[in-house]
C-alpha cells in the first residue's frame, strides 16, 4: 500500500494535459483514481508521473442535444446511474459498478481507458455503439466502441492522448437496453456482463444489439445472438433460443478464476443474455 | 427499586469517539522521532535460506537499517502456549526473523528501518535473497501421507499431535448395531480472519530505565507482555508496558503474539528512537492467522426412529507451516469436546491429526473449534433427517437433552469431566418455528417446487461454549493452556463518588465501557454516568487474560460484581459507623446504606465514600477508600445456545443462492444490554453467512495465496444480506451471579449450517446431499447439473 515515488501535476484544461503527458514520458492519466492508485498502491504500475485532469471543468457533465447525448470522461458513475437522460442500460449498468464509494469517484472515461475486462461500461457502451471524442497532440478524433477494445487492458488510445467524452444516441420509444450482470462476491466486478439494446417494431425485433463482458479477454459482440433476434417476435422461446446461439461467438479464450471456471462462465453465458434480452424487450415497450 | 440498568439497551458510550474518527487506532500515533519499519516476506512457501544480501537496501538514503534473523539470533523462538493436553505436541514456532528456512509465503526473513514507511517499502525491495525451494504441500490430508515434503524434523509425518477424545470402542461397536449409518466427508474451509484494521505495533525503549513500551493491536496486552518478556526477550516482566490503543477488530487474530511485535521492540533499542510497524492488507493476508480449515470423515449411528446412537469422527486440523501462540488447543479443547452438541449422544468418539501443512498459521478465528464442530453435528442432523426421511426439526427434537436434565454431562467424558450448565433447547426451537411460520413455509416450499423454483429452510440448533475455564481444567494438567483463565477487575469509589474500574479484558468493539458501567451503575445504585471504565493499558489495570471466547462478560464482568460485593459490604461497615447504627442492623439499597425498616436514615454511598477517603471517623483499625481488586476463575465454563433458522432460494439456472429470510433465536442468559448483544449477533450472522457462501481461503499447489487480498477474498457486503431477524430467550446461567453467559461467538457459530442445511433443502428433490462450502453459485450449479440437470 506504499506506491513508488511519483511526481504528480494538476492540469487545468485538456490542451494542458496532453501538453503535461507529451512532456513526461511514460506518465499517466489520474481521473477518479480507482483503478490506478490501488495498481500503483501494489506496486503494480508505477508510472513516474501523474497528470490530474479531475480540475478540468470541460470534462465534466451530460449534455442532450439532437438526439445525441454527450457524456464528459469525468463523469462518474454515480452520476450515470442517476442520470435521466442516457439510455436507461447504461444508467442501470453504471449502478452496478463496484460500492457507492467507488461509483462516487470513479469515472466513465477512467473506466473505459483501463479496459479491464471485467469491467460494465464497456460492455454497454459498445452495446449502444457508442463513440469516444479523444483528444491528442495533433487534433481531435472519434473512434467508435468497437473499434477501441483491442484486447485486455488494451485500447485503440495512444500515446498522449485523453478520452474526453462518450457520446451516445438517445434512446428512441421502441428501443430498450438492459444490463444484467453475474457479480464476482469479492471484487464486485462481472464473472458474465451482457448488455443487450433491441428495438421492436409491431411485435418484431428490427434491430438488436448484444455484447458480453466478464468472459473473454475484451468485449465481445454477440452477432450470432443479434441476428437470430432480428425478425424475430421475442417471447420466452424465441429469446431463449436466441440466447443459446452465444455459443458460436465465444471462442475458446473464455477466463476462468476462483470465482468462476471457464466451463461455468461459459454456462452462464446464454442464462445472462437470456435476462438482459428480456428485459430490454420489456423496455423497448 | 430504581429502574435497572442491568439489561437496559443503553447507547455505546464508545460510539462518539468511534463515529467522529476522534478515536486512536495504532496508525494514528505519532511519537518524537519515529522511524518506520517494513518486513522482507518470502515469496515461498517452502525453502531454505541460503543467504541473503541487505548491502543494496542499505545504501538507500533515509535508510536507518536492514536486519535479518542472524541479527536476532539470541531471541528464541517464540511460544506456544497452547499445546493440545494429554498427549506429545510436536512444536515449532516462528522467529522474530527466520533464519534458516521458512514454511509459508509470507514467512518474516528481514526487516528495514527508515525514516519513512516509503523509503522502507523501496528499500524491502532491495534486499536479495538467495532461496532454495523445496517440495511443498498445502492440504492437510496430503501432508498426513506418505512420501508429503516434510516440513519440520521434530515432526514426522508432518504431524504436530494426535489427540483424541470420548471412547473408540464402545463407539465403534455403537455404530455396528446401528439400524443405519450416515457416512460423509465434510470440509471446513480455511478463512482469513480480515478485521478492519490490520496488525501493527509501535515501540519505543528507554536505555536509562531499561524499559519497552510497546502499542500494539493486541485483544491480550497483559499476556503479550508476559510471552514477550518471560519467553522471548528474557526481561523482568516490569521492564515492559504494553497498550492496545482503539483496535479495529480482531476476531481472534490479534490475541497471539506475532513475531513482527517482537521485532519492533527488539528494533526500538537496536535503533534506538520509537519505531513503528503496520502491516498492510497484502500482510495481512499472508502472514496473519487464518482460521478453520478442517477435513473430517464422520460416521454417525442411528436408530430408525430417528435415535442418533454414536457418532465417529476423524479430522485433519491444518495448523499452517508454523504453530501460532494457541494453535494445537483450538481442533482439539474447542472443537472435539463439543461434538455432542445439544444432543443426547450416548457414544462419541473423535480422532484430530494437528498438520503441518506450507499454509499461514491457523489459530483461532471467531468461534474458534466451536464453529467447525456446530458445522459438523448440525450438518449431521440433516444428513440423518434425509436419510431417514424425517423432518429435520422432529430429529432434532427426539435427540435434544431434555430441559430437565441439566446440569448434563455429555457421554464419553467428551467434556473431560465438566457438565452444561443449563438450557432449554426445545423452547428455542420452538420460539424459532413459531416466529417464521414453519409449516406456512413447508406449503409455500411445495407450490414453488411445482413452478420449478427451489425453496429451503435450513435449522441450526446450537451449542457453544463461553469464558472457558476455570483455570484447574483448562490449565496444564489439564486442556493443555499453559496459563489459568481467571479474569480480572479494581474498583474504586473515589471521594467525589465517581467510580473507577479497571479490568484485565481488552475490548476492541464488544462495548465494555458501557456493559461494565451498567453491572456497576445497578449493583451500586449509582448514576450509569458516574462509572467510568479503564482498560487495555498494562499500566494501571490488574493483569487479565484479555478479550475472546466471549468471556468478558462470563468471567470479567463477574470479576467486577465480585469486586462490588466487598465494595458493599464495606460500604455497609462505614454506614453503620456513620448512622451510629449496629453493622446487622443496615442494610445496602438503591445506593444507600440504611437502617432496617427505615429507608430514610440512611447514608449514600457517596457520603459513605466521602468518608472512606476523608478517613477521621472511620470504624477502629479500618483502612481508608473504597477499593477493592478481584480475580474470578470460574468453576464451569458457560453454554449459550439457541436455534437460527435459514430461508433460502436457489436459482437453478446459475447456482445462486438468495438469502430471503433469516431467523435467530438465542439464548445467552442473562443479557446487560440487548441492543449491544444484537449488534454482536448480526455480526456474527454475517461471518457465518459469508463461510458458508462466500469466503475462503485458497492456496494454489506451489502455497501461493490466490484468495490473497479483498479482490479475491469475499468478505459479505451488506447488500448480501437480508435484515436479519433476532428473538431471544433467557436462561441464566446458574455458573456466575450475574447469570450471564457470553454473547460475542454465537452467530457466527449458529449461521453457518442454517445457511448450508437450508441450501441442501431447497436441492433435495434432486437428491443432493452435501456440498462442501462454500457454496458458491458454481458449486451449486455444478451440483445441480450433476444432479437434476436443472430441472
Amino acid at each position: 500500500m506504499y506506491p513508488f515515488n511519483f511526481e504528480y501535476h494538476k492540469a487545468s484544461s485538456v490542451s494542458e494535459a496532453i501538453s503535461l503527458l507529451n512532456q513526461h514520458d511514460g506518465a499517466k492519466v489520474l481521473a477518479g483514481g480507482h483503478s490506478l492508485i490501488p495498481a500503483m498502491k501494489l506496486r503494480l504500475s508505477d508510472p513516474g508521473v501523474l497528470i490530474d485532469i479531475g480540475k478540468i471543468d470541460d470534462l465534466h457533465g451530460i449534455n442532450a442535444s439532437k438526439g445525441a447525448v454527450t457524456i464528459g470522461g469525468l463523469t462518474t458513475h454515480s452520476d450515470l446511474a442517476a442520470s435521466i437522460v442516457v439510455p436507461i442500460g447504461l444508467s442501470e449498468t453504471a449502478g452496478t459498478v463496484g460500492d457507492q464509494q467507488v461509483r462516487n469517484r470513479g469515472t466513465i472515461g477512467g473506466s473505459v481507458v483501463h479496459a479491464d475486462p471485467a469491467a460494465d461500461l464497456p460492455t454497454m457502451l459498445v452495446a449502444l455503439r457508442a463513440s469516444f471524442h479523444i483528444s491528442g497532440p495533433t487534433g481531435n478524433r472519434t473512434v467508435s466502441a468497437e473499434d477501441f477494445f483491442t484486447g485486455m487492458f488494451e485500447t485503440d488510445l495512444e500515446d498522449g492522448e485523453i478520452l474526453t467524452a462518450v457520446e451516445v444516441a438517445d434512446e428512441q420509444s421502441g428501443t430498450g437496453s438492459a444490463y444484467s450482470k453475474l457479480f464476482n462476491p469479492a471484487s464486485g466486478y462481472a464473472m458474465v456482463g451482457v448488455a443487450a439494446v433491441v428495438t421492436v417494431a409491431s411485435g418484431k425485433c428490427t434491430e438488436a444489439s448484444v455484447v458480453l463482458g466478464g468472459l473473454t479477454p475484451s468485449v465481445m459482440v454477440a452477432s450470432s445472438v443479434a441476428d437470430s433476434l432480428v425478425g424475430v417476435k421475442l417471447e420466452e422461446t424465441s429469446i431463449a433460443a436466441a440466447a443459446e446461439a452465444v455459443q458460436n461467438d465465444l471462442g475458446s479464450d473464455v477466463l476462468g478464476d476462483i470465482h468462476a471456471s471457464a466451463d461455468y462462465r461459459r454456462a452462464m453465458a446464454p442464462v445472462y443474455v437470456r435476462r438482459a434480452v428480456a428485459a430490454a424487450v420489456e423496455r423497448a415497450g | 427499586m430504581a429502574t435497572r440498568i442491568f439489561g437496559s439497551s443503553i447507547k455505546r458510550r464508545e460510539d462518539p469517539k468511534l463515529i467522529t474518527g476522534e478515536a486512536q487506532y495504532l496508525e494514528d500515533i505519532q511519537l518524537h522521532g519515529m522511524v518506520h519499519a517494513a518486513v522482507l516476506r518470502s515469496p515461498y512457501a517452502h525453502a531454505n535460506i541460503r543467504s541473503i544480501n541487505v548491502e543494496e537496501a542499505k545504501a538507500v538514503d533515509g535508510v536507518i537499517g536492514v536486519f535479518t534473523g542472524k541479527d536476532f539470533e539470541e531471541l528464541p523462538a517464540l511460544p506456544c502456549a497452547w499445546q493440545a493436553g494429554g498427549v506429545d505436541n510436536n512444536a515449532n514456532t516462528p522467529r522474530v526473523l527466520e533464519i534458516e528456512r521458512v514454511t509459508f509465503t509470507g514467512a518474516a526473513v528481514a526487516v528495514v528501518v527508515a525514516e519513512n514507511r516509503y523509503i522502507a517499502q523501496d528499500a524491502v525491495g532491495l534486499i536479495e535473497v538467495d532461496y532454495e525451494p523445496l517440495p511443498v504441500v498445502v492440504d492437510a490430508e496430503e501432508a498426513s501421507q506418505k512420501g508429503a515434503p516434510q516440513l519440520h524434523e521434530n515432526a514426522p509425518g508432518n504431524i504436530c499431535m494426535d489427540w483424541a477424545c470420548g471412547q473408540e470402542e464402545g463407539t465403534e461397536a455403537a455404530l455396528e448395531e446401528a439400524d443405519v449409518v450416515v457416512k460423509q466427508r465434510i470440509k471446513n474451509q480455511r478463512l482469513i480472519p480480515t478485521p478492519l484494521e490490520p496488525r501493527g505495533a509501535i515501540a519505543q525503549y528507554s536505555p536509562a530505565s531499561e524499559e519497552y513500551t510497546v502499542w500494539m493491536t493486541s485483544q491480550a496486552p497483559h499476556v503479550m507482555r508476559l510471552l514477550m518478556t518471560a519467553f522471548v526477550f528474557g526481561i523482568p516482566e516490569t521492564k515492559m508496558r504494553v497498550i492496545s490503543p482503539h483496535v479495529g477488530g480482531g476476531f481472534g487474530s490479534k490475541i497471539f503474539l506475532y513475531p513482527e511485535y517482537c521485532l519492533v521492540a527488539a528494533l526500538a533499542k537496536k535503533v534506538g528512537r520509537p519505531i513503528k510497524w503496520m502491516e498492510t492488507r497484502g500482510e495481512n493476508y499472508v502472514a496473519t492467522t487464518h482460521g478453520r480449515d478442517h477435513i473430517s470423515d464422520i460416521e454417525v449411528g442411528v436408530k430408525r426412529d430417528g435415535t442418533v446412537t454414536a457418532l465417529k469422527v476423524k479430522t485433519y486440523a491444518n495448523l499452517g507451516g508454523i504453530l501460532s501462540t494457541i494453535a494445537p488447543g483450538i481442533p482439539t479443547t474447542l472443537y472435539g469436546r463439543m461434538l455432542s452438541g445439544v444432543y443426547k449422544i450416548p457414544n462419541i468418539y473423535c480422532q484430530v491429526l494437528g498438520v503441518y501443512t506450507n499454509t499461514a498459521m491457523v489459530d483461532a478465528y471467531r468461534g474458534a473449534g466451536r464453529p467447525e464442530a456446530t458445522y459438523l453435528v448440525e450438518r449431521v442432523m440433516d444428513l440423518v433427517a434425509n436419510e431417514l426421511k424425517m423432518d429435520p426439526s422432529e430429529l432434532r427434537r427426539k435427540n435434544f437433552i431434555p430441559a430437565d436434565a441439566f446440569p448434563y454431562e455429555p457421554a464419553d467424558d467428551i467434556l473431560a469431566g465438566l457438565k452444561y450448565d443449563s438450557g432449554n433447547y426445545e423452547a428455542v426451537l420452538d420460539r424459532a418455528l413459531e416466529v417464521t411460520d414453519y409449516k406456512a413455509f413447508r406449503q409455500e416450499q411445495e407450490k414453488a417446487r411445482e413452478s420449478g423454483r427451489y425453496l429451503g429452510v435450513g435449522f441450526s440448533s446450537y451449542i457453544e461454549v463461553c469464558g472457558v475455564a476455570p483455570s484447574a481444567w483448562v490449565g496444564v494438567g489439564g486442556q493443555g493452556w499453559g496459563a489459568g483463565l481467571w479474569e480480572s477487575a479494581n474498583v474504586r469509589v473515589h471521594l467525589t463518588g465517581q467510580v473507577v474500574v479497571t479490568t484485565g479484558t481488552q475490548p476492541h468493539g464488544q462495548g465494555h465501557e458501557t456493559t461494565v458501567a451498567q453491572v456497576v451503575a445497578d449493583e451500586l445504585g449509582i448514576p450509569f454516568e458516574d462509572v467510568i471504565v479503564q482498560h487495555s493499558d498494562t499500566l494501571g489495570t490488574p493483569f487479565g487474560y484479555g478479550t475472546y471466547g466471549s468471556r468478558s462478560a462470563a468471567v470479567g464482568a463477574v470479576a467486577v460484581y465480585n469486586s462490588l460485593q466487598r465494595i458493599k459490604d464495606k460500604a455497609k461497615l462505614i454506614g453503620a459507623h456513620m448512622l451510629e447504627a449496629s453493622i446487622d442492623d443496615v442494610i445496602y439499597e438503591d445506593g444507600k446504606v440504611h437502617v432496617k425498616g427505615a429507608p430514610t436514615e440512611s447514608k449514600t454511598i457517596q457520603e459513605i465514600a466521602g468518608q472512606a477517603a476523608l478517613a477521621y471517623d472511620l470504624p477502629e483499625g479500618m483502612e481508608a477508600f473504597l477499593d477493592d481488586t478481584a480475580y474470578y476463575d470460574p468453576p464451569n465454563c458457560t453454554f449459550p445456545f439457541g436455534t437460527h433458522m435459514c430461508m433460502v432460494e436457489v436459482d437453478r439456472h446459475t447456482g445462486q443462492v438468495d438469502i430471503q429470510r433469516y431467523v435467530a433465536v438465542d439464548d445467552v442468559g442473562r443479557v446487560i444490554n440487548p441492543m449491544i448483544v444484537d449488534g454482536q449477533v448480526h455480526g456474527g450472522i454475517a461471518q457465518g453467512v459469508a463461510q458458508a457462501l462466500w469466503e475462503h481461503g485458497v492456496y494454489d499447489e506451489s502455497g501461493q495465496l490466490v484468495s490473497g487480498s479483498l479482490l479475491d477474498y469475499a468478505i459479505p457486503k451488506a447488500s448480501f444480506l437480508p435484515s436479519f431477524e433476532l428473538d431471544r430467550t433467557e436462561t441464566p446461567s446458574p455458573v456466575n451471579p450475574l447469570g450471564v453467559k457470553g454473547a460475542g461467538e454465537a452467530g457466527t457459530i449458529a449461521s453457518t449450517p442454517a445457511v448450508v442445511n437450508a441450501v441442501m433443502d431447497a436441492l433435495s428433490p434432486l437428491g443432493i446431499t452435501h456440498i462442501d462450502m462454500p457454496l458458491t453459485a458454481e458449486r451449486v450449479w455444478q451440483a445441480v447439473q450433476q444432479n437434476g440437470n436443472g430441472g
